[in-house]
């Protein structure tokens, strides 16, 4: 057998760990023990490149619910003993993994852990359990009864106490696991590299990812625009996902994952191990020769940016060569809070970036709350059976005013004085009259270059009616093809319909960049080397990525003229179908074999 | 029995991380302490999910009580924390 358990082929950046922070539930689903003895290659949507090798290890399923009426195995003080032995231990375990957070820079990730062990500990909770078990309940139900007791209290509680429930269960489910010797849900703990297989990952499952003990994520669901597809690319970490049966692979199981070519090869020969490797080793050799600032072969300059969540992500976009930010995602400064972060507290974290970024620019978002990205303090106003389709974006800023205002307010202070160019574009906007709103917003607050994203399909089609109102658009690809194809993101099944390569998509693409105004993507389209030559072509002037992303589209773009790319461009347009659209694209872009593409 | 009134000055209220830090110093107590929201059930300060369950916010005015001796340091070393906006040290 090869060596088993390693990445090749893509820079991973340790310091960009997950983007969210968040405890580790047990969201992941169905359990990947129990192997259904699959043998050769499986095939998905390979939505980070690189190569990783390694054992399976499966997010275990739910914990169930202990029986009632089981009899306990020892006498009421032995069951209170075990019990509380229990709760000590997970609690423990939860402060370790916090350790392990903040060693990988996740301090919010300590966080949480942390106050996860406190409630592990509480002294409450311990008497509820002395009280169930001198009733004759065995520990692990007595240890689910209590938890049930505060469970309801805080579900009835606000919005804040209501999302501490996802923890309360956690901690039960754990305790529970423990006291009936089954797995632990959430992320797996090992000692050895893994491939990292589940349903599909939520925020919660990541936070306290280790980036050096994760070679690969495979999942059974989830796009190319998932949560785990992004988190994958910010990581580094090759990632297939939409791959039907994944769940089915027994822990342990070697497989070899190529997250270009979207395959799983399950029990893998030494020479098909060997030979992804030297591929992905081809590639990184053309990648080392790829420096400076982007633009064609014939230098045609196509700044490359990177998207960022936080200062945080400075380091790993500067090291990949990015000139400057495309997308600054200001959401993850409000997430997971009761109320808004202060004036100063926003003013910081704007200006850390706009210093890292001293002679680029910094397109700051402002604030997109709403469907997938709910805020305790900015409720939608009602029931939204459709959030996509809700008041999400510019629509729910425009219900705060104020959230708006103090932040536009805070980075016009935190750019004074700076040399960054700082531009700052509205989220989700459908027509001019909301495009003309946020210009002048812009304006009242001093911000002297604002933009829309482009994500709306009306926005797109009527583009020009709104270039006459702002300085710059950013196509954000992965909602605007969402909503041109009606495919909702979340949905592994409509993989193939989530495609930015989808010709409806392209045109509604063109038809932006031709507006007459600068026109960047900061989708993940963006970071897609081929797509990206393709959208240099139909007029787009900038592209910003997951920063492991720059190096590959630096190189695609370096080795081909803006000719070859509005050729490409042109021929992927003509297309009937998606696949047929790449297929053209690459007929006219004769270097992608250079770089393992 | 020492008794006191204090404003909640955290933005978050006594949730996250001033929860957190105002449990693990009652924890420290040889006694009890208890904590009410005026005219409301008394609650074990000790206890992080009791403490969660008040659901105290921002600006809003708990009462916390103790019967021990050195109540008095504990109470006001309490009371400093819950008067700081966004407690650090946590």
């Amino acid at each position: 057998m090869p060596e088993p358990a390693e990445t090749t082929g893509n820079p991973a950046t340790a310091d960009s760990a997950a983007p969210v922070a968040g405890g580790s539930s047990a969201s992941g689903g169905s359990s990947a023990s129990g192997g259904t003895g699959v043998v050769g290659e499986m095939r998905g949507a390979g939505v980070s490149p690189g190569v990783g090798f390694g054992p399976v290890r499966g997010i275990a399923g739910a914990v169930p619910e202990p029986s009632a009426d089981s009899a306990p195995a020892g006498d009421a003080e032995a069951e209170t003993a075990a019990a509380l032995e229990a709760l000590a231990a997970v609690a423990d375990d939860l402060e370790a993994r916090g350790t392990a957070a903040a060693e990988v820079g996740n301090r919010d990730g300590q966080d949480v852990l942390n106050a996860q062990a406190l409630m592990a500990r509480d002294p409450g909770l311990a008497d509820g359990v002395r009280a169930k078990t001198a009733e004759g309940r065995s520990a692990a139900r007595a240890v689910f009864e209590s938890f049930g007791v505060y469970r309801e209290m805080l579900a009835g509680a606000g919005e804040y106490l209501a999302a501490r429930v996802t923890d309360l269960d956690d901690i039960r489910d754990r305790t529970v696991a423990r006291l009936l010797g089954l797995p632990m849900p959430g992320v797996p703990e090992s000692d050895e590299p893994f491939v990292l297989v589940a349903r599909d990952l939520a925020p919660a499952d990541t936070a306290v990812l280790d980036p050096a003990k994760v070679v690969a994520f495979v999942t059974e669901e989830g796009g190319p625009t998932s949560h785990t597809a992004i988190l994958a690319r910010t990581m580094g970490v090759p990632a297939v996902v939409a791959l039907p049966g994944a769940t089915g692979l027994a822990d342990g199981t070697p497989v070899l994952v190529d997250g270009a070519a979207g395959t799983v090869v399950v029990d893998p020969s030494a020479a098909a191990v060997l030979a992804a490797r030297d591929a992905a080793s081809a590639r990184a050799a053309a990648l080392a020769g790829a420096s400076g600032p982007g633009r064609t072969k014939d230098a045609h300059p196509v700044p490359l940016l990177a998207n960022i969540g936080g200062p945080k992500d400075v380091p790993a976009a500067v090291a990949n060569g990015a000139e400057g930010v495309g997308l600054y995602r200001t959401e993850f400064l409000f997430l997971d809070r009761a109320a808004p972060p202060s004036d100063a507290e926003q003013e910081q974290a704007y200006r850390e970036v706009l210093e890292a970024f001293p002679d680029g620019r910094v397109v700051v978002r402002a604030l997109d709350a709403g469907a997938d990205k709910p805020l305790a303090f900015l409720p939608p106003p009602g029931e939204e059976p459709n959030p996509a389709l809700g008041e999400r974006g510019l629509r729910m800023l425009r219900r705060h005013p104020d959230v708006l205002a103090a932040q536009l307010s805070a980075l016009a202070r935190a750019a004074s004085g700076l040399t960054a160019k700082l531009q700052v574009m509205a989220p989700m906007v459908t027509d001019a009259e909301e495009a003309a709103y946020f210009a002048a917003a812009c304006r009242d607050a001093g911000i002297e270059h604002p933009g829309i994203m482009i994500e709306v399909p009306a926005a797109a089609l009527r583009a020009r009616d709104l270039a006459s109102e702002v300085e710059f658009f950013s196509l954000g690809t992965n909602d605007l093809t969402q909503y041109a194809c009606a495919a909702d993101r979340q949905i592994g099944g409509l993989a193939h319909l989530q495609d930015a390569w989808q010709p409806a998509v392209l045109d509604l693409v063109a038809s932006a960049a031709s507006a007459g105004i600068p026109c960047g993507v900061c989708g993940e389209a963006a970071g897609d080397p081929v797509l990206a030559c393709v959208l240099v072509g139909l007029g787009v002037t900038s592209l910003s990525m997951s920063a492991p992303s720059l190096p590959l589209v630096r190189a695609a773009l370096a080795r081909h003229t803006l000719d070859e790319c509005q050729t490409a461009a042109s021929a992927a347009r003509a297309s009937r179908s998606a696949a047929d659209a790449k297929h053209a694209a690459r007929q006219s872009l004769p270097a992608l074999p250079d770089l393992g593409l | 029995m020492s008794e006191r009134n204090v404003r909640i000055e955290s933005k978050v209220g006594l949730h996250a991380r001033p929860a957190a830090l105002f449990v693990q110093t009652a924890a420290k107590a040889p006694g009890d302490v208890t904590v009410a929201k005026p005219g409301g059930q008394p609650v074990n300060a000790k206890s992080i999910l009791a403490v969660l369950g008040l659901d105290a916010r921002h600006g809003e005015e708990i009462v916390i009580t103790a019967d021990f001796d050195g109540a008095d340091a504990l109470l006001a070393e309490l009371e400093a924390l819950l008067s700081t906006p966004e407690p650090e040290n946590a």
